[in-house]
């Protein structure tokens, strides 16, 4: 049987089996309509007459157009290309990531970002903790660590290629920079869409949510941006006047408030679904994850429970009709 | 000994000459890894995984205009009979991951990903002759399950030549018979050789013969390995949604 459980290893009792192969089986039929799915050199048919651009993932061979990779083909106007699932991410100038600092160097951070190569962050492309325009001095470069440290996790936007194919970020925002007091979950690209809003504050769990576009999603405590951050920089910024080196010393102070139990709790449910989500292969977006959070809190269950068996099969059963009314509205 | 039954032209393990094992493959079978895949040929079993395109950990290999291929090939110490202890880089496993590294390579389009690394790590779990294509055709699928471009599917299979009878798909006690081997690893689609090797010598028009019947292997397993992909990226996207 290929159920796919790629990252959870669940053993099914006979029942959930077959509700979980029902509601899979009603899955692939209200899909089946849509998507033209294609294998690795297979012929992507087109109409020769007709002046065609091949994009990503097709290759040429004979004058035909041959997949590259294994996914769905689309076509926009002339453009033919394939769209892949599970490969590492490809970045788009704007997307907002998340990302682990792995190396500091010279006026730049590098990142792990999921890419095929390590992302810059440079010293230059950030807004400075007390916040005024002026240029990096060596000073600045020699407290980098105090911003930054490696592995700590951070978000950030994606600023384009440079010249040399190196991939360059930015952090020009109060909202971008160091994520703490909480925890990153790795999915696969593919299942994280581009959108309008990717920074999410849970209000009734009081829960920071961010789905980056490489497939990295921070699940943290509620962080006010306008309050708490001008905060640490007012504090900062009194302790830049006084003396340079205790600035670590004022960060951890404010690091030492503890998150309250309860929100602890809510990162971790809100962790458990997103995982759960991404195990069962379903795209990731915040009324999934919180229609998802909201039942296991419904039925009781714990949030050890969320990855079980039980609540697997009660989830794709739960997206089945999710689909389906989606389906009714719009007819 | 007696490798095809005169009488009714059965191969010990009770094959006909030109059948071929029976084939397995498996996708996503190693969670942390961006592809893999498991692959069996009869008591032949592979389990490939693969890291990347990522940043290339030595500096002085990275290539600025294509991606770095890598490729180790190991077995378990549990996979044959004997439980020997096996040092890692032993001229045969070196050769063989060799061989893989370059037959994966010819089809990867490694232009694509400049300035990075992909890296292959095969293991033989169960050694039952024919490890060599076996650990091709799971790298090909695991490559395909890491969303890597590639020009085509590559597929291998072996072919021997025992008894006066060409023979497909050779097992161990074939394979340690001592005849010639010919493992072949083709493009299926642009129907190009990429792999041919033999350690024996065989007249030229028997080889011909025994290379063919290789050949018609190789199709047979490309077949097979398609439908596997076809299978789980239709299962993707119709999870997916939209």
């Amino acid at each position: 049987m290929s159920t796919m459980l790629r990252e959870l290893r669940l053993s099914l009792n006979q029942t959930q089996r077959v509700r979980l192969q029902s509601a899979l089986q009603r899955l692939q039929d209200m899909a089946s309509l849509a998507s033209a799915v294609t294998v690795v050199a297979d012929t992507v048919p087109v109409n020769h007459e007709d002046s065609i651009l091949k994009g990503h993932g097709t290759s040429d061979l004979n004058g035909e157009v041959v997949a590259a990779l294994c996914g769905v083909v689309e076509r926009v106007n002339k453009l033919v290309y394939v769209r892949s699932q599970r490969a590492r991410y490809k970045p788009e100038v704007g997307d907002i990531i998340v990302g682990r600092v792995i190396e500091i160097a010279p006026k730049r951070w590098r990142l792990e970002i999921n890419f095929s190569q390590d992302a810059v962050l440079m010293l230059s492309s950030m807004n400075l903790p007390d916040g005024i325009q002026r240029r990096r001095t060596a000073v600045d470069e020699l407290n980098m660590r105090s911003i930054f440290e490696e592995n700590d996790v951070i978000c950030a936007e994606v600023r384009g290629f440079q010249h040399d194919g190196s991939l360059h970020l930015q952090a020009r925002s109060q909202k971008y920079g160091k994520l703490e007091r909480g925890m990153l979950l790795t999915v696969p690209a593919y299942l994280v869409k581009r959108q309008k809003q990717h920074f999410h504050h849970l209000e009734n769990y009081g829960v920071d949510l961010i789905l980056g576009c490489n497939g990295f999603i921070w699940v943290g405590e509620h962080v006010n941006s306008n309050g708490e951050n001008d905060m640490m920089v007012d504090q900062e910024k009194r302790e830049d006047v006084v003396n340079k080196s205790e600035v670590g010393q004022a960060t951890y102070e404010v690091r030492e408030r503890i998150t309250p139990l309860e929100i602890r709790k809510h990162v971790c449910r809100v962790a458990n679904s997103a995982r759960l989500l991404s195990a069962l292969g379903f795209s990731l977006t915040v009324e999934v994850i919180v229609d998802t959070v909201e039942a296991s809190i419904s039925s009781n269950t714990d949030i050890k429970d969320i990855l079980a068996a039980e609540f697997y099969v009660q989830t794709a059963e739960r997206e089945v009709q999710r689909r389906v009314s989606l389906t009714r509205r719009k007819g | 000994m007696e490798y095809v039954d005169s009488l009714t032209g059965f191969r010990l393990d009770g094959r006909r000459p030109t059948d071929m094992r029976q084939i397995r493959g498996e996708i996503g079978v190693v969670p942390k890894a961006d592809g893999s895949a498991l692959f069996e040929m009869g008591n032949t079993k592979v389990i490939a995984a693969i890291y990347g395109p990522r940043e290339v950990q030595n500096k002085s290999q990275q290539v600025n205009n294509q991606a770095l291929v890598r490729c180790e090939y190991s077995m378990a110490n549990f996979s044959t009979g004997d439980r020997a202890r096996r040092p890692k880089g032993d001229r045969r496993s070196t050769e063989i991951s060799l061989v893989i590294r370059q037959t994966m390579e010819a089809c990867i389009l490694t232009h694509l990903m400049p300035r990075s690394q992909i890296d292959i790590f095969v293991q033989v779990l169960q050694a039952d002759g024919g490890t060599r294509s076996a650990c091709i055709n799971a790298a090909t699928l695991a490559l395909a399950d890491a969303g890597i471009p590639m020009c085509d599917i590559v597929t291998s299979c072996s072919a021997g030549y025992l008894s006066s009878t060409p023979l497909l798909d050779l097992n161990y006690i074939e394979d340690s018979a001592g005849g010639p081997d010919v493992t072949v690893g083709i493009l299926a689609k642009m129907d190009k050789v990429t792999l041919l090797q033999m350690d024996a010598k065989l007249p030229l028009d028997i080889f011909e013969n025994v290379m063919q019947l290789a050949i018609e292997g190789c199709k047979a397993i490309a077949q097979y390995i398609r439908g596997v992909l076809l299978e789980n990226t239709k299962q993707l996207e119709y999870r997916k949604g939209v």
